[in-house]
């Protein structure tokens, strides 16, 4: 890490480096947006860079570069938006697209609206230190060869490995009709681990990934050796597992990736979009218990590095930790720029979009539950039988009716207070409201996962958490007699 | 604007042969319009045209590959140098190449509606709006209409290999998307629904908002039901999703990696007797028919599962060359940044004689299974292991009595398939790489209180 310090340099200037398109220009265009009407404008630029590397059966299969470089503009008029997008950043490019996206504001009337912008600089929430464009492609490959050894030579029984790196450097800048001018610069680097084992009942499948809002100094915090290790014991524990039993029961919930299911059990009720749709089970509730007074749940954009964090969101508005549920008692939803204006209140900096190509929407950054007091253990030791989940995988939620359903990776009996036979994987049931009040039990400990969050289409990059915690009673949908 | 194929032959014919390098280069280009309504009121629409290219290289029998997001020749020559600069870092691999002419002439199919592209705004607005009222109308207790989407897209693609594979295609299509809820009291239900066509002449406004109406409707009241075993009858919409995942196991590079349940099975028994298994991209009443594969081979009808038995794999030509066989035009990719794997475009079953109504009758006690949730993190395609939540109506004495909700369905794919008691005769292609129809289960656990 010699050159450290002047990556740091580096990552830091790019903050004051060239716009990807000129102030002069974006004033322009934004002025040309509003000219047959229209109460707001916004131009959002991005460039994408992406390295992957895959590497499957032994093999480096391939190593993949990629660019994308264009910009999104909206016009909204009233209760209405046009969008459109281009890959075209020269002035007639980004003029034609403005056309495009004005042509929702057919009422006329617009008049001459000049927009000033002024430039907004907002701090990252965690500093780059190696820029992974900077790190050879080598070196990231031979990350990939380690991770295979690593696992293959955990046990016999490992037959497959696949492991994937990956690295995104995403420039934006976002510049609106209020006069806004602000952009970032992410980084993020991720790598994951996929082994299959097999035995004599049939083979299973282990998963691990390590990923932050970091550049290549991710291996520092976690090596690749941890993360194939992990993938490999997931699998070739699950070689001797039993079906998971059919029914309801009380489930341990391991800290960590088990912060998933609160970002699928009510996270996404929360989401202001479906609030004012009154399409959440969660409309109406504000200062109403909705959970068990043990759960306190955040949504915090600028939590250091991890997955889901920014310095500003994909509407240019900065990043922010929101405090959702106190005590069990719903306090705020989380807001993107249009529905906190249908509500007359600001964004809490939760407008997020795959990329240029799409609308901005309310989204999750980081969320996750505050530890509570209890042991960890103990809280398993004064479980008589149940189900610890030690690994969640993914997981979908209606947030209409609340019900929610979530793959369990790596899960064991729990019986007289002991963690004793692994389980099959299998999906667990269960309704947000009705799980958030069945907490009864709270850990100090607490960890972090990256996750990816699907909606309407788009996917970004999330971070989940949670203590260890119990909740009463949860349907695990295996085969076995509960 | 130059041709596509243009583009695509002009980075292919860069390859250095003399030095044994082939190029590949893919190329899309599409023009997508989307429209969401709410309360009467457009909430947004949304127009853009994407493009892009996609070039692989391969050299010293290592692989490379670059993308970049516009169709100029500054970026087809930065996608070209990175893909080649690439190349070095793959680990050696006997079995790397591009596909080669195989002789097979690719299918005559009709998969472009020049009229979609000159359909005005306002009226694919109109559509959307219809959609809404029509499901807001539907019934009292259609309490909101979340929304109501109209989409298309023209898209064009081209592909050109240094080795000999030149073809392009272009395909329109267009959907409408409802998502509605129903209330009663303090309860809610959701349903949608949806229709999918090449042109606006193929969406079905009627059958999208009715479908919509009825699945919210029909489950208010759902409740937990008590945990059992017992036969399910899946929807049409369930059992493309199911076969989707059926149809991930059968690829030959799965199987070679040791991936597949149903590795080395090849002339076993692996399903019912009724299960006849089919992937046919050429079939032009599949949405994810076309001519020519992702690699530039002509695809083709392949049988996959006939009376139950095992009779062959997918594979692209990677695949293929590893386990010594020939491509069956099955390399799809998910558009210019990503490269060609394999995958089923337009997999379904043959339908049998019943229609669900007799299905549900002879099954007598059951459970009909509407829509499921968490197949991605609840189906394993390498142990089979299957387990997802689950919503429908019970049946009783041969006909639907009470919903259910909050509850999952378990077995194993493999159990699945044995365990497959009737094939529905109403067979219908759905939006995705499958066709719908009933499938009757036998002995399928569920879990509820």
């Amino acid at each position: 890490m010699a050159a450290a310090k002047e990556e740091l340099q580096k990552s830091v200037m790019t903050l004051t480096e060239p716009s990807l398109v000129e102030p002069d220009v974006l004033e322009r265009v934004l002025s040309s947006s509003l000219r047959h009407g229209g109460d707001f404008a916004e131009v959002f630029v991005e460039d994408r860079t992406t390295t992957g590397i895959a590497l499957d059966d032994r093999r480096v299969e391939e190593l993949s570069s990629g660019h994308d470089r264009g910009a999104g503009i909206r016009v909204v008029v009233g209760d209405t938006t046009g969008f459109a997008h281009t890959s075209d950043l020269s002035e007639a490019g980004l003029a034609a697209a403005a056309e495009a996206a004005a042509a929702v504001a057919r009422q006329g009337g617009g008049g001459v609206r000049r927009v000033a912008l002024e430039l907004t600089t907002v701090r990252s929430p965690n500093e780059v230190l190696v820029l992974p464009s900077e790190v050879p492609k080598g070196t990231k490959v031979e990350l990939l060869l380690r991770a295979d050894d690593v696992a293959r030579s955990k046990s016999n029984s490992i037959v497959q490995v696949s492991a994937g790196y990956g690295d995104t450097r995403r420039r934006i800048q976002v510049a609106n009709s209020d006069g806004l001018l602000t952009g970032d610069d992410r980084v993020r680097t991720r790598f994951s681990v996929v082994c299959v084992a097999s035995g004599d009942t049939g083979m299973q499948t282990g998963y691990e990934t390590a990923a932050l809002t970091v550049g290549f100094e991710l291996f520092e915090q976690r090596s690749v050796e941890e993360v194939a290790d992990e993938a490999a014991r997931r699998a070739v524990t699950k070689l001797t597992a039993r079906p998971a039993p059919a029914g309801v029961v009380p489930i341990v919930l391991r800290r960590g990736s088990g912060g998933m299911l609160f970002h699928e059990a009510c996270g996404h009720g929360l989401e202001a979009d479906h609030i004012v749709k009154d399409s959440s089970v969660f409309t109406g509730r504000i200062g109403e218990q909705v959970a068990s007074p043990l759960v306190t749940l955040v949504d915090d954009g600028t939590a250091g590095p991890n997955w889901g964090s920014l310095a500003i969101d994909d509407e240019g508005h900065p990043a922010q930790r929101n405090v959702l549920i106190e005590n069990g008692v719903l306090v705020d939803y989380m807001w993107d720029a249009l529905s906190a204006r249908k509500k007359r209140r600001a964004s809490s900096g939760n407008g997020r979009r795959e990329s240029y190509q799409d609308l901005p929407m309310v989204r999750m950054t980081n969320t996750f539950l505050l530890p509570g007091s209890e042991d960890p253990d103990e809280i398993v030791a004064a479980t008589p039988r149940g189900v610890y989940i030690a690994h969640l995988g993914g997981g979908q939620v209606n947030t209409a009716t609340g019900d929610f359903v979530f793959g369990m990776t790596e899960a064991y009996l729990i019986e007289n207070g002991r963690i004793t036979e692994p389980l099959r994987d299998a999906n667990l049931i269960g309704n947000g409201p009705d799980v958030l009040g069945k907490i009864d039990a709270v850990a100090n400990d607490f960890d972090m996962s990256p996750g990816t969050c699907g909606k309407d289409g788009q996917s970004v990059p999330v971070g989940c958490g949670q203590p260890t915690l119990r909740i009463t009673g949860v349907t695990i949908g295996g085969t076995a007699g509960a | 604007m130059p041709e596509l194929i243009d583009l695509a032959r002009a980075v292919a014919e860069q390859a250095d042969s003399a030095a044994g390098e082939a190029v590949e280069a893919y190329v899309s280009r599409g023009r997508e319009t989307s429209i969401r309504v709410y309360g009467g009121e457009i909430e947004q629409l949304a127009s853009a045209e994407s493009a892009g290219i996609g070039v692989r290289v391969v050299r010293d029998r290592r692989q490379g590959f670059a993308w970049v997001g516009a169709l100029d020749d500054q970026g087809a020559r930065e996608a070209l140098a990175a893909a080649r600069d690439n190349a070095a870092y793959a680990t050696l691999d006997e079995h790397a190449g591009l596909a080669r002419p195989d002789g097979v002439a690719p299918a005559e199919l009709d998969l472009w509606r020049e009229e979609l592209a000159f359909l005005p705004t306002e009226s694919k607005v109109e559509l959307a709006l219809d959609l809404e009222r029509r499901v807001r109308a539907g019934d009292p207790r259609i309490r909101q209409v979340v929304s109501s989407d109209y989409a298309d897209a023209m898209s064009e693609s081209a592909i050109a290999t240094s080795t000999g594979l030149a073809s392009s295609s272009r395909r329109s299509t267009c959907y409408l998307f409802v998502y509605a809820i129903a209330g009663e009291g303090d309860e809610t239900q959701t349903g949608f629904g949806y229709s999918v066509g090449r042109s606006s002449d193929d969406l079905d406004v009627e059958t999208c908002s009715a479908d919509a109406v009825e699945r919210a409707t029909r489950m208010l009241g759902a409740r937990k039901p008590r945990s059992s075993h017992l036969t399910v009858v899946l929807d049409r919409r369930v059992t493309a999703t199911v076969l989707g995942v059926l149809a991930s196991t059968l690829s030959g590079e799965e199987v070679s990696k040791g991936r597949s349940l149903f590795a080395g099975r090849l002339g076993e028994e692996v399903g019912s007797s009724q299960l006849n298994l089919v992937d046919d991209p050429t079939d032009v009443r599949a949405l994810g028919a076309t001519a020519v594969d992702a690699e530039g081979l002509a695809t083709r009808r392949n049988e996959l599962i006939a009376g139950g038995s095992l009779l062959g794999y997918l594979y692209d030509s990677h695949a293929a060359r590893v386990a010594g066989t020939k491509s069956t035009g099955s390399a799809v990719r998910g558009g210019y940044r990503t490269t060609p794997g394999v995958g089923a475009r337009a997999v379904s079953l043959l339908p049998g004689t019943l229609s669900q109504e007799e299905i549900v009758k002879e099954v007598g006690d059951g459970l009909l299974v509407q829509s499921i949730t968490g197949v991605h993190s609840g189906v394993n395609p390498v142990s089979g292991d299957f387990s997802v939540g689950a919503e429908g109506l019970i049946i009783k004495g041969g006909e639907l009595a009470e919903p259910v909700r909050e509850m999952t369905i378990a077995s194993t794919l493999q159990r699945m398939l044995q365990h497959v008691r009737h094939v529905g005769s109403d067979l219908e292609w759905l939006p995705g790489s499958a066709a719908g129809l009933t499938l009757a289960i036998d002995d399928v656990s569920v879990a509820g209180e």
